[in-house]
């Protein structure tokens, strides 16, 4: 069908094609990519502001479709979402009383330690893109270094810690999301204060984290986990004690040397769209 | 050809971006479509291997760039991607047939799945693997088979008129040749007997 002269050619081009991907891939793995990784964050950077402007057209259609899934999610939830509810109230008549008298022991004390996040100096951001394969939790945001963003700071949304910011750009940031396989965050439990490592549970599973315990307690289906933040000054945490991390759904083998206690996160990580960086986590003024 | 280009490098950039900004973050089924496998094989088996191999090469790198992940990997797949389309587009008798983009695009997310999934394993990614990942590549493949003609479709009506006209395939006429000279004789004497009649 082809003379072999068109036959070598292709094969040529074919060879070439595969050889540029080795040397890319060679250049780029591992650390920052060197050379290769700035080129790569310069082009990035030029792409930036045509993929804001395509995430905010497609916006509505992406709501569109969302709503549906949504009412159908909404539904399966109903029941769930009621028992959840009853069990809260409850709760939440214990929380008032040890509140007040929390209150009244922090006069006492003199402490003045609230968890509001406003010292932390948050930033807004929007999630404009996201990583299409399994293999990589990480979205970007539409802020970068310019904003004060720098790596390693906690990022988090209206419900609960979302991840870390990974790399920046000067208008945009990767945040690496706590299911990631990188991922590991100081936490413990607010009941018991059983400390632990929440931990992805398997790549590309954004319902799920696991908690490696690292001391003892009892722990219970139900239990909230939050970050544990620094617990010794020289080595500080990149998270602020008591950021909301997710709930126990089950705890499997409970008290063996093998058991496994899963979370569900509070973020809805398939789903991101505002989410918030804190810049100034160890309160440094930096 | 230089129309051509132009409208596959635009397809490309299109789909990248779509890919990224929208059918990323919208999962069904526990999976989301990968359009860029589907792309390639579409753009490899309407334009030939070459051409498909090349524009895999750019889609990968797009996505990897403006992912900021390590460069060259998506790349190196869809080089394998868009090269295989173009191979079926040069053995298949008729590419304008349903099925051929249906199992083409099929095949293409399959060996797009596996193959990133060793070489994630070859660059030492410690992700513990679960029932949960095999769901969701199972559901990406169900998703992009069924995305797997529209894309095709869209393919083939944005590049139609860049296409250079192919030469259609000649269906092979039956001939005498293959008769023995017994058979010969019969027809020969067959339509001898209708002609006086």
């Amino acid at each position: 069908m082809y003379d072999s002269k068109t036959v070598r050619r292709r094969r040529v081009v074919l060879g070439l094609l595969v050889a540029c991907s080795l040397i890319l891939l060679t250049a780029s793995f591992g650390g920052d990519g060197g050379a290769v990784g700035s080129v790569q964050r310069g082009f990035s950077e030029v792409l930036n502001p045509v993929q804001e402007g395509a995430s905010r057209a497609l916006k509505p259609i992406r709501d569109l479709f969302g709503w549906f899934g949504d009412t159908l999610s909404a539904k399966g939830k109903l029941a769930d979402v009621t028992a959840e509810r009853d069990r809260l109230r409850k709760e939440v008549l214990r929380y008032q009383d040890a509140q007040s008298e929390n209150q009244l022991l922090r006069k006492q004390l003199n402490l003045n330690q609230s968890l509001g996040l406003d010292q932390y100096r948050p930033i807004g951001a929007r999630v404009f893109a996201q990583s299409s394969t399994v293999w990589y939790a990480t979205v970007k945001i539409d802020k970068g270094s310019s904003n004060g963003l720098r790596a390693g700071m906690p990022v988090i949304d209206e419900d609960g810690l979302v991840g870390t910011v990974s790399q920046t750009t000067s208008s945009a940031a990767v945040v690496t999301l706590i299911t990631d396989h990188t991922s590991g965050v100081s936490a413990r439990t607010t009941t018991g204060r059983v400390p632990g490592v929440v931990k992805p549970s398997s790549a590309g599973n954004p319902g799920s984290l696991l908690l490696a315990l690292t001391g003892a307690g009892r722990i219970q289906p139900g239990d909230r986990v939050v970050t544990r933040g620094t617990i010794e000054s020289r080595y500080p945490s990149l998270f602020p004690e008591g950021l909301p991390i997710g709930q126990v759904t089950a705890v499997e083998d409970p008290g063996s040397d093998t058991q496994e206690v899963r979370v569900r996160p509070f973020a809805d990580l398939r789903r991101l769209e505002d989410v918030q960086v804190l810049t100034n986590v160890r309160g440094d003024g930096s | 050809m230089k129309a051509l280009a132009a409208r596959v490098v635009a397809f490309g950039v299109v789909i990248g971006i779509v890919q990224i900004t929208f059918v990323s973050q919208f999962p069904i089924a526990g999976g989301t479509a990968d359009l860029a496998p589907l792309a390639v094989m579409s753009i490899g088996l309407l334009c030939g291997g070459l051409v498909g191999a090349s524009f895999g090469f750019g889609l990968g790198l797009f996505l990897d760039v403006s992912l900021l992940q390590t460069l060259g990997v998506t790349s190196l797949i869809l080089v394998g991607v868009g090269w295989f389309a173009g191979r079926v587009r040069d053995s298949a008798a008729d590419t304008e047939e349903a099925l051929v983009p249906l199992l083409a695009g099929a095949a293409a997310t399959v060996t797009m799945s596996v193959a990133y999934s060793i070489i994630q394993f070859l660059l030492d990614v410690s992700a513990p693997v679960s029932g949960v990942l095999l769901r969701q590549l199972l559901a990406t493949l169900i998703l992009n088979t069924l995305l797997a003609l529209p894309v095709h479709a869209i393919a083939r009506r944005w590049l139609s008129k860049s296409l250079p006209q192919e030469p259609k395939r000649r269906r092979r006429q039956p001939t005498s040749a293959a008769l023995s000279p017994l058979q010969q004789g019969l027809r020969a004497q067959g339509t001898r007997r209708t002609s006086l009649s």
